[in-house]
């Protein structure tokens, strides 16, 4: 139970063992809970603009929220030519978005949701990805001049050797920070929420009543929970607009 | 001094990042009152800039959480 240990919640548990060759892939909770993610998506989407009306009901008006929620942040981030790389951002946002919220429902297969996004090798296959994105596009827009990033204008040339491995560095490491950031905080909230639940059960062992504390606090922590979830998802796919601006419109 | 020792107390050392995360929330934020609270009509144009700042500062905080309980999972 995660009431012993925190961690325990994150265990990767295999529902169908399946092997490929060499290969294990098997389809695990972690799968699981990424295919509810991707068919809750594609309903949601689908369901909420079957209306199509020009004025959006309630249902339409949230779907459009969305879009134009990352419509705006491409607009603003790349300009009008930000708005081909719309289903790329679009579907990072989403995923990530429905991933962290999935991970807070109290209900599901297991004891309670499973944060596909507090795996690390998740994240980290997230944010290869929009590196190797965001690399390859730059090559095709810039060609080898897109080299000209690691070199900014205006430095005197002496400081140079010191400033290009420097800049080489903090490109090399976005994708490390994206999946880094995604990761933690997932797995510091969910820690948090197990940890403050074995102390409801410690406590109501002994006396009830003082169990409300952590109980209050489990309220409290799931709130910021909730606002953490979206706010990553956000930052995730904001940062991906910032790497796309840096790629496309060369700064430097 | 043992492995499982040395990497306890590292973790523990490891834990300390969050203060810096403490810190640098109460900086921005402090700013951002002061800021605010000057020309409350300008919080409008950058309604979303102090979330985004807040998630920032705290995944550098964040990250030495991880790494605390790497240390701790590790032999």
């Amino acid at each position: 139970m995660a009431s012993e240990n925190p961690l325990l919640q994150f265990t990767v548990k295999k529902l169908v063992d399946l092997h490929i060759g060499g290969l294990d892939v098997s389809f695990t909770n972690a799968s699981l809970f990424m295919v509810i993610a991707a068919v809750l998506i594609t309903l949601f989407m689908v369901a909420a603009m079957r209306p199509k009306a020009i004025v959006p009901g309630r249902f339409q008006g949230a779907a459009e929220l969305f879009y134009e929620f990352i419509d705006n942040m491409l607009l603003e981030n790349i300009g009008v030519e930000g708005r081909r790389y719309f289903p790329f951002v679009f579907s990072i946002f989403m995923f990530v978005f429905f991933c962290n919220i999935l991970g807070l429902v109290p209900v599901g297969p297991a004891e309670s949701g499973f944060t596909v996004t507090s795996q690390i090798i998740v994240t980290f296959a997230l944010a290869l990805l929009v590196f190797v994105v965001v690399t390859v596009i730059g090559f095709m827009r810039n060609g080898l001049h897109f080299l000209r990033m690691f070199v900014p204008s205006g430095v005197p040339w002496p400081i140079l050797p010191i400033l290009v491995p420097i800049e080489v560095m903090s490109y090399f490491i976005r994708p490390v920070t994206l999946s880094v950031r995604l990761f933690a905080n997932m797995v510091a909230g969910h820690v948090m929420l197990a940890l403050f639940g074995g102390f409801v059960v410690g406590l109501s062992a002994f006396y009830v009543v003082p169990a409300v504390f952590p109980f209050a606090a489990i309220i409290a922590v799931l709130a910021l929970e909730l606002l953490i979830a979206a706010l990553q998802a956000y930052v995730f796919a904001m940062l991906t607009c910032i790497y796309l601006n840096d790629a496309v419109h060369m700064a430097h | 001094m043992d492995a499982a020792a040395a990497s306890l107390i590292g973790a523990g050392i490891a834990a300390v990042a969050l203060g810096g995360a403490g810190i640098g929330l109460g900086i921005f934020f402090g700013h951002y009152m002061d800021a605010a609270m000057r020309n409350p009509e300008a919080q409008n144009k950058v309604k979303i800039n102090p979330w985004v700042a807040f998630a920032l500062i705290e995944a550098l905080g964040l990250m030495g959480f991880v790494l605390s309980f790497i240390l701790i999972g590790s032999k």
